[in-house]
């Protein structure tokens, strides 16, 4: 296991580097610390794939240094990297049994066999294969056979790290709930460096200490699913975490107001400093933080479009002026028909200029 | 179940039967008909059963134009499967340069087979043709005319650089066929070029390469038009393979009953080797 580090990263794959807005990978800086389980989340096409075959040297980075452990590895390729990966979908030896697929990594290595089995048997232990070791790879499911995939990484002693690229994509959501709960096992057992690609929030949120929200080749933000949740650094990642996501109001500052149609909002001095002239404004607050005012005068009047059930709770889908917002409604409230007064609850009422938070309006 | 009981059922099929009656069945009974007679005339037919077959399964003339022809065939798989399988391997995987090369590779395939055959005819010419000229130069002795090995070399040569881009083709599209995380794995695997090969591109490329060999060898073992023009199946009859041997018997000799009967032992030939390779190609591939 390595801390790896990624240092001023760029990367085109037509190998032009001078339009930025092509750029597969638009300059990334992170930190990857040992033994962490780490998720990169974000839509189809932002540069995940890139970054995690970057790391375990199926591409070569057109600018910028991968670093395991302190050592520059940008120039090894990757059988030398001693790095796992897990694609999305599994990659079987067919004419191999589960055994032999198993051992395959560690006999290209050159370990001794007594050695290789021992491993075998121990990664079988683990990941529950024991009893198909003699069978052929090719007839078994797509669970087992991601296993298998998982299993070939594993096997190996010296891995700075095992990636994975969307692994749980062609499996079927009842073992996917159970393969995640191994995988996390596994990495507090193993005490792995895990670099788990997906676009499934839930996923990305229930598996790792800590996400990565990439976009358009750019790291949006990194931090805890908490710190993700509750602070997100930037409209994307608030829209693309939460369902349904944050909502965000148009607002503009007017003295000591922020105003937006329908309503206004106290501006603390302190947040109003770090506002520049001719930025755009925008309210940030998720569903549940918003609430029904029953102060008996209420600023401001919400009215009811639609109700989703959510099972325990439901989404009003409600107008404020011109704003539509999404608000998070506990099954025994029952919503008035007629207009309503909603209240932002100060803590969790956000600010963004143009798209980055500056604070919150508990300043 | 009830079943339903309607003989207009019958009308249906019917398309399909007189297609394939006129297609393949009364052309073939023709072959079965003039097997079993002996004919002298129109009017003097006699029914003699499988006199004609007995004779042709002891003909020594047969038997040394079977046992070339599986020499020939055995000989051209054994060099044109594997070499098929390196040029595909070579082949550039993808952009201008993989479709140049593929229409370079293809172009002996779009040759008719007797041009085929006066193009080596010329070719292997000891005394103006530029591929006998070199070996003769070098001090080798050949005349494809005269000498058996020097006719032999020139059919096998000929037949390699004809039906190799097949192989090739063929084995190509296997290879195209495998996804890129494949190679991605056996990366990270450590794998060497041939544990590559062996364990990934072999397998994947299974199924076409039993077509391959099948192609391959049903082509081979009919293989008429080439060796006709270049050597006429000599020198003597040291390339008389069995279909110029049966041509001989069926045009040359006017002997229409044994070259019936010959035809359809042929037929049966083919059919149970291509039968036996199948088998054995299958079993392989559920190991």
């Amino acid at each position: 296991m390595a801390q790896i580090v990624i240092d001023s990263l760029r990367h085109s794959y037509d190998g032009n580097l001078s339009d930025p807005g092509a750029l597969a990978l638009k300059q990334v800086d992170l930190t990857w610390e040992d033994g962490r389980a780490y998720a990169l989340l974000g839509p189809s096409g932002c540069g995940k794939s890139s970054m995690l075959n970057i790391i375990s040297g199926l591409v070569r980075q057109s600018t910028g240094r991968i670093l395991f452990d302190g050592t520059d590895v940008s120039d090894l390729p990757t059988e030398k990297r001693n790095i796992a990966q897990v694609f999305q979908f599994p990659v079987l030896y067919d004419t191999m049994t589960v055994e032999q697929n198993l051992a395959f990594p560690l006999k290209n290595r050159r370990l001794p066999t007594d050695e290789i089995r021992r491993r075998v048997a121990d990664v079988a232990e683990m990941l529950d294969l024991g009893p198909l070791l003699k069978k052929r790879a090719s007839g078994l499911g797509a669970a087992e056979k991601q296993k298998i995939s998982l299993g070939r990484g594993l096997v190996r002693s010296d891995v700075a790290a095992v990636l994975f690229d969307e692994p749980l994509t062609v499996i079927d959501p009842h073992v996917k709930f159970e393969l995640r709960r191994k995988l996390k096992l596994l990495h507090e057992e193993l005490g792995l460096t895990l670099i788990y690609v997906t676009h499934d929030q839930s996923e990305a949120l229930t598996l790792a200490d800590e996400v990565v929200v990439m976009a358009e080749g750019e790291v949006m933000q990194a931090g805890t699913p908490e710190q993700l949740y509750e602070r997100p650094s930037h409209t994307f990642v608030g829209n693309f975490i939460g369902s349904p996501g944050m909502n965000f109001i148009p607002c503009r500052a007017e003295g000591e107001r922020l105003v937006f149609s329908g309503g206004s909002l106290p501006l603390p001095p302190a947040l109003s400093r770090s506002i520049s002239s001719g930025q755009s404004l925008k309210i940030g607050i998720r569903p549940q933080h918003l609430r029904l005012d029953t102060s008996g005068t209420p600023q401001i009047a919400a009215h009811l479009i639609e109700l989703q059930p959510r099972g325990d709770s439901y989404v009003a889908d409600l107008r404020i002026g011109e704003t539509a917002l999404a608000m998070r409604v506990p099954d025994d409230v029952a919503l008035p028909a007629a207009p309503f007064g909603v209240s932002f609850p100060p803590k969790h009422t956000l600010l963004y200029a143009d798209d980055s938070l500056i604070g919150d309006l508990d300043a | 179940m009830h079943k339903t009981q309607d003989n207009r059922a019958w009308f249906l099929i019917l398309p399909v039967v007189i297609l394939v009656a006129f297609s393949a069945v009364i052309p073939l009974m023709t072959v079965v008909n003039y097997s079993v007679q002996d004919i002298f005339g129109p009017g003097q037919r006699y029914l003699i059963g499988l006199e004609w077959f007995r004779e042709t399964l002891r003909d020594p003339e047969v038997h040394r134009a079977f046992l070339r022809q599986m020499a020939f065939s055995g000989i051209v798989l054994a060099i044109e499967i594997p070499l098929g399988v390196l040029v595909a391997l070579a082949l550039p995987r993808a952009g201008w340069k993989s479709s140049l090369a593929i229409v370079f590779l293809a172009l002996p395939l779009l040759i008719p087979f007797n041009v085929v055959g006066t193009i080596w005819q010329l070719y292997a010419r000891p005394e103006i043709g530029f591929f006998g000229r070199v070996i003769n130069d070098l001090g080798i002795g050949f005349n494809y005319t005269a000498d058996p090995i020097s006719a032999w070399v020139t059919i096998v040569v000929m037949d390699v650089w004809h039906w190799t881009p097949l192989v090739a083709l063929l084995a190509f599209a296997g290879l195209r066929s495998i996804p890129d995380a494949y190679y991605q794995a056996a990366r990270i695997d450590g794998a060497s070029r041939v544990a590559i090969f062996r364990y990934i591109e072999l397998p994947k490329m299974r199924s076409v390469l039993t077509i391959a060999v099948l192609l391959r060898f049903m082509d081979s073992f009919m293989i008429y038009a080439e060796p006709f023009v270049v050597t006429g199946g000599g020198p003597g009859s040291a390339t008389t393979f069995l279909s110029i041997r049966l041509v001989n018997m069926a045009v040359g000799q006017f002997d229409l009953g044994p070259a019936a009967a010959f035809s359809l032992i042929y037929f049966l030939v083919i059919l149970l080797v291509s039968y036996v390779f199948y088998t054995i190609l299958q079993r392989v591939s559920a190991q």
